[in-house]
């Protein structure tokens, strides 16, 4: 019978927005059989915080000092044992779930699927490759485990509204390698929505020129409540930090308002975007590709736009 | 350290805008543009300036796939690569089987550092590094924008969502690079020349992998939906009122 573990991302003690959309992904796969695991050093509030999302049937936390940080050589033997009683084990296609599923994959000796799009049945599923220039459905061998990362953006969040019961794995005995050892994380502190899960995102590109001009791109955004973006060449360039990057190689996510601002619109960022509600394109040159893509269009100078459209919004 | 090993696969240049065929029966690359993986380049860039400081000796550059990938073997050699060998197959094989016959290269080398990129931009896949280090047990630091060699460890700084994350972690270790890591260097003329001479070897996929594992099978090719081109406006007003039109503003 279909068996599907979802494997939690957290951060100080917050459940990560991810897990809900793959909970939702999940749930396509096997309406009845989804558990969520939660492995960290101190688990109560992220389990409490997962067993409330519908769908799920129980919450196994996997606690022990050594997963304090998600270091994916530690956490992907536990994972392991656990998985032995499941069917589908998926992650999301997260910085967290990419860092991490292979590794669990390979222990169980099978591929992953990576960024599930869509569930056409339990072993047949849509992922992209060619940057999302192409859309292709595998089927996975019935008698392997099904490894795969869950495209978030493809996903809306189960509700939170259920009340799954808790139990705790007995990981202890579990071999976990000394090799890998956390250092720190340098996290950009912003009050801004999150950049993943925010229903606004205003984003900005190369012809922002510094960091300096790129206040005019926070201030549109703290007007109409938006978390910021960038292309990749503004993050290159320094102006703002790689956390922002949208694109192929950065964030995929899907706003219901997204405007790209002095952005050219290169394959790779508009693979970011492509499950945006509405895209706006402000940009001055008016055969840019941006704006074969985008649902309203204004050619001019940014510098003129941006701040008139800032001090126009009530 | 002695010795890197550095992943090669030839894919599509990343200008290029791949499309399915009108029969869905896969894409169309024939005559397509093909380069090494952009993310390779910035894995072998950094082999290389560890060798420039020092810290390491001999650079062997691998490719996984048809008698074609010598020609991103010998762009490899020319940006500087000491060696290339070439794991000839008519067939991709699965990532892990890829992984699998990377690991049993990893022990005939005797390597002490894989680097290779974060994905390949053609499937996208983004586990290969991940699964090699799984399979030999070792250290895995992906997405790597900053690596600092000190003795028998790395310092890796990479990109995480959240930001910036520094792993320490004991050699051998797998490292995947992303785009922030370095800029790769030109491939000079006289470079081109050179490299014809270095060394490229051949060893058979099935030499090292005899067994392939159960594959992932496609079964469709779809385009993606299209967004179409949308209204143009004149103005900051008439932005506001498309916007406000959408219930946005
Ligand atoms: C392997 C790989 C992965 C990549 N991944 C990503 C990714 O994840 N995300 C990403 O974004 N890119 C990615 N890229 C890079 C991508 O190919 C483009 O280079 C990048 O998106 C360009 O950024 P941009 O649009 O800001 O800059 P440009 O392409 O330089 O565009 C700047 C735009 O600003 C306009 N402009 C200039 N001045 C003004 C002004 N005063 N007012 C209004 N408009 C103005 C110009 O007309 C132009 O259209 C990747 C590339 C590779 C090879
Ligand atoms: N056929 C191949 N030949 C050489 N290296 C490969 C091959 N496939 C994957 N790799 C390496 O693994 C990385 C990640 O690929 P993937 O997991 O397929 O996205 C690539 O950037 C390469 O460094």
């Amino acid at each position: 019978m279909t068996q599907v573990l979802v494997i939690a991302e957290h951060a100080n003690g917050e459940l990560n927005p991810s897990t809900a959309k793959c909970v939702s992904c999940a749930t396509a796969i096997s309406a009845d059989a989804v558990d969520v695991l939660v492995a960290g050093n101190a688990t109560a509030d992220v389990a409490a915080q997962a067993a409330k999302l519908s769908g799920v049937r129980k919450v196994i936390t996997a606690e022990r000092s050594e997963n304090e940080h998600a270091i994916a050589a530690v956490l992907a033997p536990q994972i392991v044992s656990i998985a032995a009683s499941y069917t589908h084990v998926l992650g999301p296609s997260t910085t967290f779930g990419k860092d991490l599923m292979p590794r669990v994959a390979a222990l169980l000796g099978v591929s992953q699927v990576s960024d599930i799009m869509a569930v056409h049945g339990a072993h047949s599923f849509q992922r992209p490759i060619y940057a999302g220039n192409a859309i292709i459905t595998v089927e996975v061998d019935p008698s392997t485990t099904v490894v795969a990362t869950v495209r978030t953006a493809s996903y809306k969040a189960v509700t939170a509204d259920a009340n799954a019961a808790i139990e705790a794995a007995d990981v202890a005995g579990i071999a976990v390698p000394t090799h890998t050892s956390y250092v720190g994380i340098e996290a950009s502190a912003s009050d801004r929505p999150d950049l993943q899960t925010a229903a606004k995102v205003v984003s900005g590109g190369r012809a922002l020129g510094s960091s300096e001009n790129f206040d005019i791109i926070y201030e549109l955004a703290d007007k109409v409540g938006a978390a910021v973006g960038a292309s990749r060449a503004a993050v290159d360039a320094g102006y703002v930090p790689n956390d922002m990057q949208v694109g192929q190689t950065g964030k995929i996510i899907a706003p219901d308002l997204y405007v790209a601002i002095g952005i050219s619109g290169a394959i790779q960022h508009l693979t970011g975007i492509k499950d945006a509600g509405t895209i706006v394109a402000i940009n001055k040159d008016e055969d840019a590709p941006i704006f074969e893509v985008a649902d309203i269009g204004l050619v001019g100078d940014l510098f003129d736009i941006v701040p008139a459209l800032t001090a126009a919004i009530g | 350290m002695k010795k890197i090993l550095v992943g090669v696969k030839r894919v599509v240049d990343y200008n290029v805008r791949v499309r399915v065929k009108p029969d869905g029966s896969g894409v169309d690359i024939d005559g397509a543009k093909m380069s090494v993986n952009p993310f390779d380049e910035i894995a072998l860039e950094e082999a290389l300036r560890l060798r420039e400081q020092g810290k390491a000796e001999e650079i062997v550059a691998v490719a996984i796939g048809t008698g074609d990938s010598q020609q991103q073997l010998r762009t490899g050699l020319a940006m500087g690569a000491d060696r290339a060998i070439l794991v000839e197959t008519d067939t991709a094989p699965s990532p892990l089987d890829g992984a699998r016959a990377l690991r049993a290269l990893v022990d005939r080398e005797a390597a002490d550092l894989v680097i290779l990129g974060k994905q390949a931009i053609d499937s996208d896949n983004n586990q290969t590094g991940q699964m090699l280090a799984a399979l030999w047990d070792r250290p895995q630091a992906t997405f790597a924008s900053k690596v600092e060699i000190e003795g028998d460890t790395a310092n890796v700084t990479r990109e995480v969502d959240a930001g910036l994350e520094t792993l320490k972690v004991e050699l051998p270790a797998v490292i995947t690079t992303d785009l922030r890591l370095n800029e790769p260097r030109y491939v000079k003329l006289p470079d081109i020349m050179k490299a014809k001479k270095k060394p490229l070897d051949t060893v058979s996929f099935a030499e090292l992998v005899p067994d392939a594992s159960s594959a992932i099978t496609v079964t469709a090719y779809e385009p993606p939906a299209e967004r179409s081109r949308g209204v143009m406006v004149d103005d900051v007003a008439g932005l506001l009122a498309a916007l406000k039109d959408k219930g946005l503003a």
